[in-house]
Order: structure tokens, then sequence, then C-alpha cells
């Protein structure tokens, strides 16, 4: 092996004597650098699971000189944002809805939480911009039509409770019944006149063979005139918001197998001061009502 | 005696995979189990049609000697076509991302970014990586052990048999079968037949060096070794799963919870550090100084590093989970070893560039040379910025962002993938027995369109990344978040297109590879194949 070795003429460095398939090795030292950098990465390794938790041990592992922890780590700056804001918090928690508009500070604070709490938690259905999703049917929020009320203590029941779900016994609720039960010439002139109340395009004598068909089986929800009824969920249908689309086959197909949104309830999942806020927010984006007088509107079930 | 043990074998796998398309419970088991059945059919067709040459008597044609070679091109073919496949599955499913409508309606539920995102991440590391590292194990170590692949036709059965189990991967993705485990998608009987092929292929590659012909073990070997051994660990703990029928292609885990997390990135850390990482190491030892014409750079480094490399980067998975369900000092352990492990990485990238030395001038006149060198500065530079992105609170920014993305693929198709291009242009004139490769300007066009791609789309993901991390933490005066996610996916809209634009420039790079491997095969042979002269 040794009889092998020779200096390799373009670095001066000897050879390890070595050869596969015609590969040399050269003699060349650990680079210093290479090595002093490594062992200072080993140096700092130690140190650092001195001060950080790190070895298992038998039961649990070294907590570390330090005391950190990602999950007290995260715990401190929650804390540090609650008490920043406790005073506000507290105080939107105990304002009445319908005079925090006139609280110039504290109206300010609830619409920037707010903002926060809707691009988290309702964005994914109403739009980054709660401008809706009319395919699917989630509500645009920026329009003065609401189905269920558009005041502050409205809003916040609605958000408090959500709508047709199964896990508060609170949460708003109505059901359209199917007419698919009626016949097609039937259901063609309800369409028609609903079309009607509107002014869109209509057949005059379908529409008006529809009026009765309307003032027996769905004026009792929707109005006689079409205007809808908020304690009930119903839509006005006299209007030029479609949550269902206004076409003639977008109305046949809601009489007969009628699609109703479902919203979760929030009040467990944000606690009442997100509920306020984002309420604060949603009646801001520009439909927002005033409240006449009454503070806490029930659910009709 | 043998042949007719194969055959009853061969009749038995038909008779089962037979049962299994009738009695499938899902759409991915019936079609393997088709698949499976007519080529055990075939097979078994072959076998028998070989068999009345032995039984009369012929005495059967004494063992070729020389260097096997066959597997090797096979492999190298195998290489460039499943390369292409997987960038061309890439470039797509990036522009799925910046254009959603390309998730076309007629082609649900199995052209949808989900189930193509793991066909692309399974064609590029196992089947265009994994091919790269058994052609050019295979034929390296034939020739710095002098001797002939052990085992006969073992080395045929590993090549066939991982090609059978990319099928079997991919249409399964295609059909839905994943056990969505990150780089270990496939179902258990997948599972079961890779382990198979893999064990069959450390049998080869260990036989080949027990009885080699040269006193010691050339260092490419020592890693391959450790990548094949590791790999074989890491595939059969991660993958521990109970069928839930046998005929069907769904299974439950055996560990579950933060276990089974820090199991599954024990392993997909591993599969960076073993199979893209040691593998190829490997492949740059041997291919660097045989391409330069150069000794090894330092003997002593290979060996500290090798061993530092092997030892450390085991620990390094419990990064992948820091603020998770996973304790801190797990998480802690993971970003030390990470960090430790940057010198032992380098070693790899001085012992390459530093081969070169007085060869420099190779840069300039070399192409191959040129990737390889390209190859080593992308290794060094996503090793030192994984050990980075390991810290905790530059983790705390980079995960779950476009970061992470951007690093995989500067260590990917900078690293693995230049050096496997490199690799190839080594060995098809070599193989072929050709002079050289058909045209070295289409190998510069091919360097340049890569080290463009990559550029790109490692700039677009560091932009986006860095971006989508700063947007989700951002909060105003009073603490409230400023952004919902739909608004980071809407600002990052234009980095998608410079991403999606990258991928189209490798991918080309990647075509261009391809004709040119063709027009060289095709061309009038120049000389022997066995006479194989070193670049010098």
């Amino acid at each position: 092996m040794t009889d092998n070795r020779k200096i390799d003429p373009e670095t001066g460095t000897e050879t390890t004597g070595h050869s596969w398939d015609g590969i040399e090795e050269l003699n060349t030292p650990l680079p210093r650098w290479w090595l002093w950098t490594f062992y200072a990465t080993v140096i700092w390794g130690v140190i650092y699971t001195i001060l950080y938790p790190a070895w298992p041990m038998v039961s649990g592992a070294t907590t570390g000189l330090l005391g950190y922890s990602t999950r007290a780590e995260v715990a401190d700056e929650i804390e540090r944002v609650d008490l920043s804001n406790a005073d506000l918090t507290e105080s939107l928690v105990r304002v009445d809805l319908g005079v925090l508009e006139e609280n110039e500070k504290l109206h300010r604070f609830a619409v920037q939480a707010g903002r926060s709490v809707f691009a988290a938690n309702c964005s994914q259905c109403h739009g980054a911009g709660a401008g809706g999703v009319v395919a699917s049917g989630y509500p645009n929020l920026l329009d003065d039509d609401w189905l269920w009320g558009g005041t502050m203590e409205e809003i916040a029941y609605t958000v408090r409770h959500g709508i047709r779900n199964e896990e508060d016994p609170d949460a708003r609720f109505s059901e359209m019944p199917p007419f698919d039960w009626m016949e097609e010439a039937e259901l063609d002139a309800v369409a028609h006149f609903v079309r009607s109340l509107s002014k869109l395009k209509h057949d005059e004598s379908a529409a008006i063979e529809g009026a009765s068909l309307y003032a027996d089986n769905c004026s009792a929800c929707h109005d006689e005139n079409g205007l809808g009824d908020r304690e009930l969920g119903a839509p006005n249908l006299a209007d030029a918001i479609w949550l269902r689309g206004s076409s003639h086959d977008a109305i046949m197909r809601q009489l007969n197998a009628p699609r109703m949104g479902v919203m979760p309830p929030w009040q467990a999942r944000l606690g009442e001061a997100e509920v306020r806020a984002v309420t604060a927010y949603v009646h801001g984006l520009g439909g927002g009502e005033a409240d006449v007088g009454k503070s806490e509107v029930e659910p009709t079930q | 005696m043998f042949d007719t043990l194969k055959l009853i074998v061969l009749a038995l796998i038909m008779f089962f995979a037979a049962l299994g398309t009738d009695w499938a419970r899902d759409p991915a088991y019936m079609v393997h189990a088709l698949l499976i059945m007519i080529i055990a059919g075939g097979l078994f067709l072959w076998q028998l049609r070989q068999m009345p040459v032995e039984a009369s008597g012929i005495v059967s044609a004494p063992a070729p000697l020389g260097y096997m070679d066959g597997p090797v091109r096979y492999g190298v073919i195998a290489t460039a076509f499943w390369g292409v496949v997987g960038f061309l599955a890439g470039t797509f499913i990036a522009f799925q991302l910046a254009f959603p409508v390309l998730n076309f309606e007629w082609a649900q539920p199995y052209t949808n970014f989900g189930r193509l995102r793991p066909l692309h991440t399974s064609a590029v590391i196992f089947a265009f990586g994994g091919n790269a590292l058994i052609a050019t194990s295979f034929y390296i170590v034939q020739r710095t052990s002098a001797a002939r692949l052990w085992g006969g036709n073992a080395a045929w059965f590993v090549f066939w048999g991982y090609q059978l189990f990319i099928v079997l991967a991919a249409t399964g993705y295609l059909l839905g079968a994943t056990q969505s485990k990150e780089y270990a998608e496939p179902e258990w009987y997948v599972d079961i037949w890779l382990t198979i092929v893999w064990l069959t292929y450390l049998a080869v590659f260990f036989g080949t060096i027990l009885k080699r012909r040269e006193r010691h073990i050339y260092v490419a070997n020592w890693f391959f070794l450790a990548f094949i051994i590791t790999v074989a660990m890491l595939h059969v703990v991660n993958n521990l799963a109970i069928p839930v029928s046998i005929w069907g292609s769904k299974s439950v885990q055996v560990f579950s919870g933060v276990q089974d997390a820090m199991t599954q990135w024990w392993y997909g850390h591993n599969a960076v550090g073993f199979f893209l990482t040691a593998g190829f190491l490997g492949m740059m030892y041997y291919f660097v100084p045989k391409q330069a014409g150069r000794p090894v750079y330092s003997y002593k480094l290979s060996i500290i590093h090798f061993w530092a490399l092997i030892f450390l980067y085991i620990w390094a998975g419990p990064h992948h989970l820091h603020y998770t369900a996973l304790p801190d000092w797990a998480a802690t352990l993971g970003m030390v070893f990470s960090i430790i492990l940057w010198m032992p990485s380098w070693g790899g990238m001085i012992n390459g560039l530093m081969t070169l030395e007085g060869a420099w001038d190779k840069i300039r006149t070399d192409p191959i040379i040129r990737m390889f060198v390209a190859s080593l500065a992308f290794y060094g530079m996503s090793t030192f910025e994984g050990p980075m992105m390991s810290i905790r609170a530059v983790n705390s920014l980079s995960h779950y962002t476009d970061w992470t993305v951007g690093h995989v693929h500067s260590g990917a198709l900078g690293w693995n993938g230049l050096i496997t291009f490199g690799a190839l242009y080594f060995l098809t004139p070599r193989l072929w027995g050709r002079a050289q490769m058909h045209s070295l300007s289409a190998i510069n066009l091919h360097f340049w369109l890569a080290t463009v791609g990559i550029v790109l789309y490692a700039a677009s993901m560091w932009v986006s990344g860095i971006m989508e991390g700063l947007m989700w933490r951002e909060v105003d005066a009073n603490g409230f978040l400023v952004n919902s996610f739909a608004d980071t996916v809407e600002a990052k809209y234009l980095m998608y297109v410079v991403r999606g634009l990258g991928g189209v420039l490798y991918l080309a790079g990647g075509v261009v590879m391809v004709w040119n491997m063709w027009m060289t095969i095709r061309s009038p042979e120049a000389r022997p194949i066995t006479v194989a002269l070193p670049a010098e």
C-alpha cells in the first residue's frame, strides 16, 4: 500500500495510495475552518440543551435552566394582549349595543377587533370582503337586505346562536316546505307571479293565475306583497337581491326543492366580546340598521 | 426444480390476483389486482417457454463475465423517462395552484391537486431519484469493487420490481389509495412489495461489495450502503399498518397521534437525509473525480463527514414538528442536531468542489463539470438553509409557508437534479459505447434552462413564503390579526405564476436532455462497449 503513495503534482499533497477505477484520494488534512466551525456548533449544542428543555429522562425531560416552554410563550403573549385591551373589552361586553356607535373610541375598537374576527372565522363562507357567494347561497353582508334583521342586536343574536344548526337550541330556525305536490303549470304560474313582484320579465296571464296561488300558499311567510318576514327569515321577493338566483328556472328549482342556509353558533367559540365586535364590524359594512327602541329581539321558532 | 417452483409461485400469484379482482373492495385494489394478474400471467408463459430447453439436458451457457450493465442501461433510460414525467406533473400542479380552473371538472376526482401532488413528489423522488440511485450504484459498485454484480438476475428483479412499485404507487394515488403520510403514501401491499425489492437491492449491492477485488471499500459505496440500509429501516417502521381487509387497499396505522407524527417525520426527514443526501453523495464521490480526472480532495474529510452525517441526520426529524403537540424537549433536540449537522453536510460539498483543484478551468470548457459544480453549490446552499430553518424562531415564520417548498426545490432541483443530469451525460456514451454525447451545446443549453428555472422557482417561493409568513402573523396596534387566509392566497398569485414558469424551463431542460440521449444512443457505434476510458 505504502508503495503506491505519491505526491500529486497539481497540489503538492500526498495521495493515500488507494485507487478505485482510477480514482485516487489525497491525504489533505481537515480544513481548519471546517473543523473549528463543527466544534463550535457542538459546543453551542451542549450549552443550548442545558439552557432549554432537551434531554429525556425516566419520567419527563430536563426543563432547561431558562425554564422556557413554547406553550408558556404563547400564553404569555395572549395574556399581554388581553391585558392591554382589558378595559375596552370589559366596556364592550357591558355596553348597550344600540348605543355603541355613540361611544366613538369603543366603537372604533370593536370594529377593528371585529374585522379580525371576521377574517379568521367568517370570511371562509361570506368572503374576505363580506360580499357573499351567490353560487353557494352565502349571503352578501354589504347590502341592506337582511334575512333575519340588520340591527346590532339582531345581528348579534344571529352570530351567537347561528341559523338552522343542531348545536344551539336557540338557533334561528324556519323551513320552507317543498311545493313539488303542485301541478307543473301551477308552479310555473307562481314563478311568473314571483318575478312580477320585482318587475322582472314575466308572462302577464300566467302571473295573474299565479297571484291567487301565491296568496294561498306563500303569502303567510313571504308577505302578500312579497316583502318577506324577518321573524321567519323569509326573504323579500320584491327587491333586486336574490340569494338563490332570479331566473325562472332558479325559482322553479327553489319551489320544488328549497335550499336553506345553515350557520353555526359562535357564542361558545368566540365569547361575548368577540361576538359583539364582529357584530359592530358587520353592522358597519354598509347595511346596518338603527335600533328602533327594542333592545333584544327574541327568536320566533 | 427451481423453475418449477417459479411456475408454481407465479400460478399462485395469478390465482390470488384473480380472486382480488373479483373481491376487491375499492377501485385501486381492483386495478392493481388486474395488473398483477396480467404480469404474473405473462411471466408464467415466458417461464414456460424457457423450460423445454433446460429439460432437454442442454447445458446452460456459462455464467457471463465482466460488468453487468444491462440493468444500468435500463435504469438510465427509466431515470430520464420518470424525470420528465415528474417534472411535467410538478409544472402542471404548480399552474393548478395559480389557476384553480385547471382542476378540470370533467377529470374529477382523478386529476385534482390533492391526487396529483403525491404523484409528482413520488415521481421525482422515488421514480427519477430512485432509478438514478439504483442505476448509478450498480454501475459504481462494480467498477470500484472490480467485480460483477452479485446474485445473477437479481439485479434485473430489482429494476423491474422497482418499476412495478412506481406504477402501483402512481396509479394508486390517482384512484384514491393513499395512507396520507407525506412521501410514504402507498398503501400496505405496495409497501410490502417495495420491502421485498429493496432487500433484494441490499443483497445485490452488499453481495457485490463482499466479493470485491479491491482491498478497501470506496467512499461512494459507504454512502450507498448507508442509504440502502437506512431506507429499508425507515420504510418498514413508518409503514407499520394493519390492513382493514386483505382484499382492499385501506389500512390503519399502528402508531397514532403525536407518536405517528414523530415516526412520520423521522422517516420524512431521513428520506431527505439518506435518500436525497447520502445516496446522491455516493454518486458525487464517483462522478466528480471521474469527470474532473482528479483525486478526491481529502480522504480524512470523507471519513469524518460520512460518520458525522450518518450519526446526526437520524435525530433531526423533530424540527418538522416545532410548535405542535410534540413535547418541547424533542423539538429542541431536533433543532440542535440539525444545526450540528451543518458542517458534516458541507464536508461533502468541500470534498466535491475541492476535488476540482487543479482542474478549475474545466468549468469553462466542460458543461458536465459545470453541472456538478452548480449541483454542489445548491447542495451547500440548501444544507445551510435547512439548519437555519430548523431554528425555532426562524421556523415560526417559515413553517407551513412556501419558503419550505422553495427550500425543498432548491435542494431537489439544484442538487439532486443537476447531479443526476451530469451522471446521465457521463453514463450514456459509456454504456452505449459512444465517444461522447451527441451535442455538447445541448448540454450547455440544458444547464442554463435548469439553472434559470431553479432561480425563478426558489426566488419566487422565498418572496411568497416570507410574505405569507409575515402576513399570517401581522397584527395591528391592538393585537388583532390583520389578514384572512384568502388575503395571503390572493397576494401570492404572481409568485405562483413565476414558480410555474420556472418549472416550464426546468421541464424544457429535461426534454432537451432526453433528445440528446436519444440522438447519442441512436448514433452509429464508435467503439466497443467494454472500453470505458476516464474522461481526461
